[in-house]
């Protein structure tokens, strides 16, 4: 599969960075070249086999639950202590139209 | 004997003697990142004022007789551990200027267990790369040279390259790394000395920046196996805050290193005898088994069918689950923002971002944001997570007949910084021999084992059962042992 | 008889379906020990965790499992005792992480279904098709500033339940109905307040149109409406919307829409434009949710009584259905009825909290749970009325004053002297009296006119200043004029 620099525009607003004009080609060449790379893998047969989700090597792992307490929070100054803007209490950012 | 040749281990024991104190230990330490760093740059930001207080309250605990495991050991920190008033980049420009107000768990483990902090090792920006050169931060350069040709700067590897060759260089007695898909065993091997990523669950990722979710650990480096096992006991334990960590005892790895081979059953995969495999390291590998077989262990021939998969699979799920972990680097709570005059938010998102990351996170972005985006989910993301569980298969099948299993740590040994950079994928098999470890979650431990032509070290792979560290560290220890690796690279503190 | 629109082209019918965002009601959030209550200074209720920053993890708050199995159980869903969570994927300015932690492929809910009564008396029952877990976004505020919008953080990280129905609705009725009996039913149970002006409640409303006998149309979902009345009040306006485009021989597009309340219409929403994309994958900080099936049976067995089932065990106490209804409405309601009807007639006590009780709360303009009044004096009022104390006249007015001065019942009637009079002596005098002054009147009833009967009922009363037993009045009075 080949991506064409629309798509790779696409994916790249999306994940939201822009790409100037001279970069778009190198992007879609490095792209291609790794995706072509992948290929690979659809030669595999993985019928019935079951995704592994998560990064524990020993199978099923299940969720721990924490109990209903308030333990945090509480912490405004340091929460909003590395904002680049900060408006007051708030985080800015610019105007947003719904 | 310079304070910085200690090992980790024997500088625990001088400090118990008070042959030295913490203090001396530090400052010799620090004296050395002061004359080697600016030419080797493997820390982004060094602590020292921060770290000679440590240390002076740690002589005096020890004077009072409350020494605790680490107490008084120099340490670096990886940039990726959040440290708690001290800036933490991961090597990104998005990140300038980020001080955390929290500490990691991992991190936090080590102060309490008495460790000093000489501060933050450089790396691949968000531990994304095999050659330490993607830092915002500027590469790192191995301290190891080619006997041949002196003049060739060599890359450590990556990601954890600037803690492997402020270990390497003797700028610190062990450091905290991380390894996603070998980024702590690779660089090690690139360095000559030991490193070891735990099983999946074993360190808390709480308060490490996030790459890949289901493959980042948290493990030590450090110039011997026995310092790699002490550094690992205390930075491993369950932690409430991570929903990933195992809740399994700690067992002592130090004295695990000590039980010997034995009995062991080792598993050779033959999957891993790539062609075109440097003869180097095909034959350091036979000697290595041989080293076992001589200690009482016996090699076995084992097959771990899906390995050639195992890169593509890693180049799906790693880039997938970090274009997700990297979307809150968006320049509005932390970190840098870029506008220009009448930036709306969106073109304030592209613009920060574009500026803030370099090439090959953009690079992993995009193809983690493919893979996963609405039509080609099936065909790459689940496809690759199938994939991921045959290879985890496969290893639970090999591990029915063996106890641990040992390959090549590197294809290679330590190339040029100028090498290897014209094609992401030519960079990525750098990374062939331990992924495999990562996608399946076991523990995978990096030990030199002997040095090249030209005199650059070369390392060999132990790869353990889930939560079985035990007989890696035992195995790693028997090689190291056999190998008697004494080499010291040229640019080093004390020399 | 199906709702219908009706345009150029003739009638239009309506396909509804309703997702509703429930806040839980738990004390601290989804993923976060930071707090939850309402109204807290800005980023006063952050976490690291909920402000999306390096390094941060997200650990599961089992209240809130807890609270989405209740309400499972309430909607008579399946409980899925293996479910998992999901990322979503999309930027926005209140969504720190830059994904949404949510329950795509595998939800803690299954299928279930909710009974709505509409005015006409018809029963119907609306499917449910899931429910699922989430984590809210943050609040932007957009009136603070000319050029900035200002982020809080606070309710990033609340836990929501995303309950979704089936395109089940044909009118703006039903998805009133709808939304107003899910709100009651997670009111009982105690799972989520229900407040929708506080955004506790929030409802996507999906719209389509179409002829009798067709399948459906394209969709389009109405987001973040926040009352009954504007659910209602959007549904007719987008459908109306819809109607004009088809009619016009335009094509209606799939989008996210946003109802402009002072307008009544609704319009398309600009920043949901990567809405079709959001990449969901399985969250890899978090491992399956697994539940144990004794402890949902636990919170099954600790379940409270529904509305539907108070209101069929009010029917059998003698109420009427429609008292039942009233009383059964909201908990409170219910909860204080019950604690004044324990050992006194129901139907009497359903006759004075649905008449007087609630007229003074109204003109006062206050829920039942704040009444001036406690059930307990209720109680004591009614009982006064039993034993005869007073008369059901005077009860009215001993209940004004208690509203207004907060006494109990029998301080009032003692301090004002209301005490009812059943001396026969002083009510033979009061009739003779009455009957002597208006003697002509007398003489009219004799030859026939017994509708004057009330006439002296009422003069007897004036003269008694209201505290007759009105029984014993009349009893004296048809013995003296039948005589
Ligand atoms: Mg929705
Ligand atoms: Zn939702």
């Amino acid at each position: 599969m080949s991506l064409d620099s629309a798509t790779v525009r696409r994916i790249a607003s999306l994940a939201r960075i822009r790409l100037e004009d001279d970069e778009l080609s190198r992007m879609q060449a490095e792209i291609n070249g790794i995706l072509g790379w992948i290929e690979q893998l659809q030669a595999v047969d993985t019928e019935g086999v079951e995704p592994m989700a998560g990064g524990s090597p020993v199978g099923q792992v299940q969720a721990r639950l924490r109990p209903d307490a308030v333990t945090d929070g509480d912490r405004a100054e340091q929460v909003l202590a590395n904002a680049p803007d900060r408006m007051g209490a708030w985080f800015g950012v610019p105007k947003v139209v719904e | 004997m310079h304070p910085t040749d200690f090992t980790l281990a024997g500088a625990l024991a001088a400090l118990e003697e008070g042959a030295i104190s913490s203090v001396e230990l530090t400052q010799a330490h620090l004296d050395g990142i002061a004359k080697l760093n600016p030419r080797l740059n493997a820390y982004i930001t060094v602590t020292a004022e921060k770290a000679l207080a440590q240390a002076a309250e740690s002589d005096a605990r020890r004077k009072r007789g409350e020494a605790r495991a680490l107490e008084g050991i120099p340490l670096a920190i990886k940039d990726l551990f959040c440290t708690a008033g001290t800036e933490t980049t991961a090597g990104s420009r998005i990140l300038k200027g980020f001080v955390p107000p929290y500490e990691s768990t991992v991190s936090q483990k080590l102060l309490d267990d008495g460790a000093v902090f000489l501060g933050k090792a450089n790396l691949d920006e968000f531990a994304m790369g095999s050659s330490n050169t993607t830092s915002a931060a500027g590469p790192v350069e191995n301290p190891w040279s080619r006997a041949n040709d002196p003049d060739t700067r060599l890359v450590p590897g990556g990601s954890s390259g600037g803690s492997a060759a402020a270990v390497a260089a003797r700028m610190a007695l062990g450091a905290t790394a991380t390894d996603t898909g070998g980024s702590i065993r690779q660089p090690a091997a690139f360095c000559g000395i030991a490193g070891i990523k735990p099983t999946y669950g074993r360190c808390s990722r709480f308060g490490i920046v996030a790459f890949a979710s289901s493959l980042d650990q948290a493990g030590p480096v450090a110039r011997t196996v026995e310092d790699c096992a002490l550094l690992l006991t205390s930075m491993a334990g369950f932690d409430p805050k991570d929903s990933t960590s195992a809740d399994i005892a700690v067992p002592n790895f130090a004295a695990a290193c000590r039980r010997g081979v034995k009995g062991l059953r080792i598993g050779v995969p033959k999957e891993y005898r790539l062609d075109g495999l440097a003869p180097e390291i095909g034959a350091l590998w036979d000697q290595g088994l041989a080293w076992l077989r001589e200690q009482g262990a016996e090699t076995v021939e084992i097959s771990l069918p899906h390995t050639k998969y195992a890169l593509p699979t890693y180049y799906i799920v790693a880039p997938a689950e970090a274009s997700s972990n990297l979307a809150r680097y968006d320049g509005v709570r932390f970190g840098s923002r870029v506008t220009e005059p009448g930036s709306d938010l969106r073109d304030l998102y592209e613009r920060t971002r574009a500026a803030g990351f370099g090439a090959e996170v953009k690079r992993r972005i995009m193809i983690g944001t493919y893979v996963l985006s609405a039509g080609y989910y099936d065909a790459y993301y689940l496809k690759a997570q199938k994939i991921r569980a045959l290879i985890r298969r496969d290893f639970e099948e090999a591990f029915k007949q063996v106890d641990a299993i040992v390959t090549p740590a590197t294809p290679s040994a330590a190339f040029g910084m100028d090498e290897k950079q014209d094609d992401p994928v030519t960079m990525y098999l750098n990374d062939v021999f331990t992924v495999t470890a990562n996608l399946a979650g076991l523990p995978g431990l990096a030990v030199p084992a002997g040095l090249d032509g030209q005199g650059l070290p070369l390392g060999l792979q132990v790869i353990g059962k889930a939560f079985d560290e035990e007989s890696v560290f035992a195995v790693g220890h028997a090689i190291e042992r056999a190998a008697n690796f004494t080499a010291a690279p040229g640019l080093r503190a004390g020399a | 008889m199906t709702y219908t629109i009706e345009g150029r082209t003739g009638p239009w019918e309506l396909v509804i379906g309703l997702e509703v965002h429930a806040q839980v009601i738990s004390q601290s959030k989804l993923f976060s020990g930071a707090a939850t209550a309402f109204g807290a200074e800005p980023n006063s209720q952050v976490s690291f965790i909920d402000a999306g920053f390096p390094g941060m993890l997200p650990v599961i708050n089992q209240e809130c499992v807890a609270q989405a199995v209740r309400t499972g159980l309430g909607l008579n869903a399946k409980v899925n005792l293996w479910s998992r969570f999901d990322r979503k994927n999309y930027f926005y300015a209140d969504l720190p992480q830059g994904y949404q932690i949510s329950q795509f492929a595998h939800p803690i809910i299954g299928e279930g279904a909710v009974e709505i009564t509409l005015a006409d008396g018809t029963v119907k029952s609306i499917g449910i098709t899931r429910l699922h877990l989430e984590q809210d976004a943050g609040k932007s505020l957009h009136d603070q500033h000319p050029s900035k919008s200002f982020i809080d953080l606070n309710r990033s990280g609340v836990a929501l339940m995303e309950i979704v129905s089936e395109p089940d609705m044909r009118s703006p009725e039903e998805a009133g109905a709808y939304l107003s009996k899910l709100r009651q039913i997670l009111r009982y149970l105690g799972t989520c307040d229900g407040n929708m002006d506080e955004g506790s409640m929030r409802a996507d409303v999906n719209v389509s149109v179409r002829k009798a006998g067709e399948g459906y149309r394209t969709r389009c979902e109405v987001k973040n409406v926040n009352s009954i009345r504007f659910v209602m009040q959007a549904v007719e306006a987008e459908a109306r919307r819809q109607i004009e485009v088809w009619e016009d021989g335009g094509e209606v597009v799939q989008e996210t829409r946003l109802f402009d309340t002072s307008r009544g219409t609704t319009r398309s929403m600009r920043s949901k434009e990567d809405a079709h994309d959001y990449r969901y994958f399985p969250e890899p900080d978090l491992p399956p949710l697994v539940l144990e099936s004794d402890w949902v049976e636990a919170l099954k067995a600790a379940l409270p009584e529904l509305p539907d089932a108070r209101r069929a065990r009010y029917v059998a106490m003698g109420l009427s259905p429609y008292d039942a209804h009233v009383l059964t409405l909201e908990k409170e309601t219910a909860v204080f009825f019950e604690a004044v009807a324990k050992g006194r007639d129901a139907k009497t006590v359903a006759n004075w909290l649905t008449g007087d009780f609630f007229a003074h709360l109204n003109k006062r303009g206050v829920g039942i749970e704040e009444s001036p009044v406690p059930a307990a004096d209720l109680g004591a009022l009614i009982d006064l009325i039993a034993d005869k104390t007073i008369n059901g006249k005077i009860a009215k007015d001993v209940l004004e004053i208690m509203f207004e001065e907060g006494k109990t019942p029998a301080a009032i009637v003692e301090a004002r002297g209301l005490k009812q009079v059943t001396d026969t002596g002083a009510i033979d005098a009061a009739v003779d009296k009455v009957l002597a002054a208006n003697a002509g009147q007398v003489e009219q009833y004799k030859a026939g006119k017994v509708t004057l009967f009330g006439f002296f009922v009422g003069q007897t009363m004036k003269a008694l200043q209201g505290k007759g037993n009105p029984a014993l009045v009349n009893e004296v009075l048809k013995a003296k004029l039948g005589g």
